[in-house]
């Protein structure tokens, strides 16, 4: 994380003088989004930098659902399954996507190129279902346009 | 059309949300004229004059939160925007994010000054991608122009903000909970009082307000409270943004003026219920409409809906709540006792664990409802889903477990016949269909 510790000064610019502490969250999305989760030496890292408990950073990475300790697939796909998804198809789209990745929800695939979630509402209900993959939204999906956006990502 | 408008005022083009397009619908004039003329106090004066009520769930009046926060009393104060946004159904704040991010971010200056907040956040849920870059990119735009950071405009009066991404847990949507994950903590909600607007963001007086809400208020300022006050009804001013969804044939964000009639909304406007269905029962406003109204909301069957006009009051008096304004339209044919299990697998996940009646009582809801999909249910267990969920009611820190009780009972009084039949056969009385197809409509 050391080489990230210009970009976190730049973001003390806008917030109050004197309260670290609310670079926690950021920081460790910051880092993650660098590495693909977050090390042990990360941890150690920020605790230096922040001179936060290092029980606050255990806490907070077992709290919040996007953080991760472990890498993931290179393409996280995560189907939401919230009501209004679930009342556009979501549930046989999760199926579908089961069997042709051949991993369960919360899987990697062995080739390492994708994991499998289920997410509650990402807030973009009037386009159910949604499927967000890595970063990204992909909106009003069936079985056929994932099969597709599946074939581009390699 | 839904009646008047005063966020959705203008075309939707690919760059609508920029900043030349807003300075060219009149934007940042305002801001402007509030630091040239206007006092803080002047400013919540016409806040509370306008009566308008927040959008965040509670609809709480917005110019008496404000009122608790001295703007002279020299101590920093704090402005958050809730944009947490995480309320299944809803979708409302992501169009005000995309679309007009400077109508947010003025009225944030205008908020701010009355509050005399130097530093502002707006929290924003941590999964949303092109609503954050378009918040982002507004946010340099505006530092770029002069209307944030130091000595804005000239005035003395110096502001800034902070898109603060969240990461990915419903309950920070909460406020307090929320100002712990500012803090860098876990989200843990805490109990009130202190309120907020007395001890909040690191002990600070802080006001924590929807997008929506604070979005309206350059509005308000521009034209006064007393324009404001002749749009909508007496007792809810103004508009409110409905996102739909589900079982509807045209889902999306709509303004809609209070005072509105659904059947009129739901038939005409959004195209009526999904390919030519009856409507079965409606969600009014977000799964956990009622959060924090005190108020058990109710799932509107479908013959409540006729005669209801759009405004806090006369949701109240059925018992519900128009909430976050999420909308979720259910088609004659679904299967609620899945569609309970959907909820109840969602706050028993999303609950933070610190109450032990919402903790407990999630995962205890939770089994039994698998249980009785599964067809393995036990004729008391309806009563023993009552059961928990009067319990929950009251006894925990935040909304959360009573909005998981709220939605059981409603569930279980309307539509008790689902799940006894499931009990006792063993299978859905509906084949446990949450989607709506068209081969079933025509059948
Ligand atoms: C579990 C829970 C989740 C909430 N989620 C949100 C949310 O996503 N967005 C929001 O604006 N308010 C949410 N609220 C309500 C906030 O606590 C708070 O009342 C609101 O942001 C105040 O803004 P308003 O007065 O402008 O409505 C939530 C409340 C609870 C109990
Ligand atoms: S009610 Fe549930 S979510 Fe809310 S504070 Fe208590 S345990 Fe946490
Ligand atoms: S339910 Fe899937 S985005 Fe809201």
């Amino acid at each position: 994380m050391k080489h990230l510790i210009p970009e976190f000064e730049a973001l003390k610019t806008r917030l109050p003088p004197g309260l670290d502490s609310i670079l926690v969250l950021p920081c460790l999305r910051r880092i993650q989004d660098d590495r693909g989760y977050i090390a042990d030496e990360d941890i150690d890292g920020l605790v230096e930098y922040l001179g936060v408990p290092r029980i606050q950073i255990e806490e907070v990475l077992t709290f919040y659902t996007m953080l991760r300790r472990k890498p993931l697939g290179r393409w996280h796909v995560q189907v939401c399954r919230n009501v209004s998804c679930s009342m556009r198809g979501a549930e046989p789209l999760i199926k579908h996507l089961s069997n042709r990745l051949g991993v369960k929800p919360g899987e990697t695939t062995a080739d390492g190129r994708f994991t499998l979630s289920t997410v509650e509402c990402l807030g973009s209900c009037g386009t159910a279902p949604v499927v967000m993959v890595n970063e990204r939204y992909h909106e009003l999906q069936d079985a056929q346009s994932l099969d597709a956006l599946l074939e581009e990502l390699k | 059309m839904t009646g008047r408008k005063i966020l959705m005022n203008f075309e939707v083009t690919p760059d609508s949300h920029t900043l030349g397009a807003y300075l060219g619908r009149g934007g940042y004039q305002t801001i402007a004229k509030v630091l040239r003329e206007m006092k803080p106090e002047d400013v919540t004066k016409e806040i509370v004059a306008s009566g308008i009520q927040g959008r965040g769930g509670a609809a709480f009046p917005a110019g008496r939160k404000w009122q608790v926060v001295d703007p002279h009393d020299g101590q920093p104060h704090f402005l958050i925007a809730n944009a947490d946004e995480g309320e299944p159904g809803t979708f409302k704040d992501r169009w005000v994010l995309e679309h007009s991010p400077h109508t947010l971010l003025e009225s944030m200056l205008v908020a701010a000054y009355a509050l005399a907040a130097r530093h502002t956040f707006v929290y924003i849920r941590g999964e949303f991608d092109q609503p954050y870059t378009r918040l982002a990119a507004a946010v340099e735009e505006a530092y770029a122009a002069g209307y944030f950071g130091e000595n804005i405009l000239g005035s003395g009066f110096s502001c800034d903000v902070y898109v603060f991404r969240g990461a990915g847990a419903y309950v920070c949507g909460e406020a307090s909970s929320l100002l712990a994950s500012i803090e860098g903590s876990r989200g843990y909600p805490r109990n009130r009082p202190p309120r907020l607007t007395v001890k909040g963001l690191f002990q600070r007086p802080t006001v924590v307000n929807n997008v929506e809400t604070l979005s309206n208020l350059a509005w308000i300022i521009a034209h006064g409270a007393e324009e404001y006050r002749k749009v909508g009804t007496p007792k809810s001013p103004g508009t409110r943004l409905i996102s739909i969804s589900g079982h509807i044939q045209r889902p999306g964000v709509y303004e809609v003026e209070m005072g509105y009639s659904w059947a009129k909304f739901l038939h005409e406007d959004c195209g009526g219920v999904l390919h030519g269905r009856k409507l079965k029962a409606l969600i009014p406003g977000g799964i956990s409409s009622q959060v924090l109204t005190g108020h058990g909301a109710k799932v509107l069957t479908a013959d409540s809906v006729d005669s209801l006009l759009l405004d806090h009051q006369a949701l109240w008096d059925v018992g519900s709540s128009l909430g976050s304004g999420g909308m979720i339209a259910i088609a004659e044919g679904t299967c609620m006792v899945r569609l309970l299990q959907v909820m109840l697998r969602f706050y028993h996940h999303e609950s933070c664990g610190q109450c032990t009646p919402c903790r407990e009582g999630m995962g205890w809801a939770h089994r039994i409802i698998d249980r009785i999909v599964s067809g393995e249910g036990r004729p008391e267990d309806i009563d023993r889903l009552l059961h928990i969920s009067k319990f929950n009611d009251g006894t925990t820190i935040c909304g959360l477990g009573d909005a998981a009780g709220y939605a059981t009972i409603a569930f279980i009084e309307h539509f008790r016949d689902e799940f006894e039949y499931l009990i006792e056969h063993k299978r859905s009385k509906n084949d446990g269909r949450l989607e709506c197809l068209p081969e079933v409509a025509n059948a």
